[in-house]
């Protein structure tokens, strides 16, 4: 793949979605997605300790004695988390309160260290903090895919504003407690995983055992 | 007081189940899951983990961080001072601090240990299980005894889910299942049924 800057902003999201299909970063994915406006923060939050730890990784690269760029990175990335903290508390208490631990679980994204030890500890600092962005979006797309389910099927709003009308407030739409409860976003998921593989089938995985067609007992006289 | 601390136990592996019912750890919970014996290795590695570092990073939020907390060291105007903000790196600090103690004692002392868990403790370093385990510990205020005991009943809750979902891949491979939702997918969606399973301790009171 040829690493212009497009191509690396565009092929995170989806040909090479990381929760579709690099199994990474998904505690938080599940966990904050019952209502569409969470999932945007966390996204945005995400997005940004990416590319901006991405880009400082990528700018000491040269400097980092290999045996401990795990505790380098954790440190640049927990700092990163920290400064995004703050603001939230600063700026967006109430949703701050709602996301609790998953602003701080953002260091042990496996999004983060995956990207800063795949990608920027080989290239510049530009493009790294444009393979943050990238893979940031890729996250988010998946975040508010399920958050977009969740919160309409789940209380019939967007973003808190009222779509469905419920029955308990006149209406005729009859929420869906289950999809507000943790499980749903696991099948959400597993459907836009299916829903993925199916448009782009290079990315199935191959079966471990092929199920051979049965064979027709014949009777031995 | 001890049926306190049993509730408290049964709470953590059952009810808030670190991996069903917070997806803390999903990662390595989808990735080392395949086979029994992995997931043997690393449950318990978990839980040895969790163990140490819940009660120490309860210590230091204690005794360093929490506001007012460096009071004993007599200096002026110490009640007032709040270093909450650098929870993050702390505890991050120490997780690594101690899985990388821990690797070392154990190739030193109980190499047979080291050799059946090594791959899997570098791991366990990014494991939000872990390190979500700690900042619930601070978010809820626990004590030190209350650590202790929240520390081990997340490890075992963690490590009895990556086992049973390991048991249950085992048998899955043998399974037709559709193109597409092959591996990752199927996977997803047996999590999600056992989070189902899962969420049926929620109502039990203790």
């Amino acid at each position: 793949m040829a690493d212009t800057p497009k191509s690396v902003i565009v092929s995170p999201i989806f040909a090479n979605n990381p929760i579709a299909l690099q199994i990474l970063g998904i505690c938080s994915a599940l966990a904050v997605t019952s209502s569409l406006s969470v999932a945007i923060v966390m996204g945005i939050a995400v997005c940004l300790v990416t590319a901006f730890s991405s880009m400082f990784i990528s700018m000491i690269r040269n400097q980092i004695p290999s045996s401990i760029r795990i505790i380098v990175q954790m440190t640049i990335i927990a700092s990163l988390v920290i400064v995004v903290d703050q603001m939230l508390k600063a700026y967006a208490y109430e949703t701050s309160k709602q996301l609790s631990v998953f602003v701080g679980l953002i260091i042990t994204n496996c999004i983060v260290m995956g990207r800063a030890e795949a990608y920027a500890m080989k290239n510049g600092p530009v493009m790294s903090f444009i393979d943050g962005i990238g893979n940031g979006l890729g996250y988010t797309v998946v975040l508010l895919f399920v958050g977009f389910i969740r919160e309409l099927f789940g209380s019939g709003s967007l973003f808190g504003i009222q779509i469905l009308e419920k029955i308990n407030d006149g209406g005729w739409y009859l929420p869906n407690g289950m999809m507000l409860l943790p499980p749903s976003a696991f099948f959400i998921i597993a459907g836009f995983i299916w829903l993925i593989r199916t448009w782009q089938p290079a990315q199935n995985e191959s079966a471990e055992f092929k199920i051979a067609p049965n064979t027709q007992v014949k009777e031995a006289v | 007081m001890f049926e306190y601390y049993v509730s408290l136990l049964v709470k953590a592996i059952f009810v808030e189940n670190m991996a069903l019912a917070f997806f803390l750890g999903m990662c390595t919970f989808l990735a080392v899951s395949k086979k029994v014996d992995a997931a043997l290795g690393l449950g318990i590695a978990v839980v040895v983990v969790q163990v140490i570092t819940v009660p120490v990073n309860n210590l230091i939020y204690n005794n360093l961080l929490r506001e007012g907390a460096l009071v004993w060291t007599g200096m002026e105007g110490a009640e007032s001072i709040d270093l909450s903000f650098l929870g993050y790196l702390s505890y991050i600090g120490v997780i690594a601090a101690m899985v990388q103690i821990l690797e070392m004692f154990l190739d030193k002392f109980v190499p047979a240990l080291y050799n059946a868990l090594g791959v899997f403790l570098p791991l366990i370093t990014v494991n939000c299980a872990i390190l979500g385990a700690s900042l619930f510990m601070v978010e809820r205020d626990y004590t030190f005894g209350e650590s202790v005991v929240y520390g081990a009943g997340a490890g075992i809750g963690w490590a009895l889910a990556i086992v049973a979902l390991a048991g249950i891949r085992e048998k899955l491979k043998y399974s037709d299942v559709p193109k597409g939702l092959e591996g990752l997918g199927i996977t997803f969606v047996t999590v999600g049924l056992m989070s189902l399973g899962f969420m049926s301790f929620s109502g039990v009171q203790l």
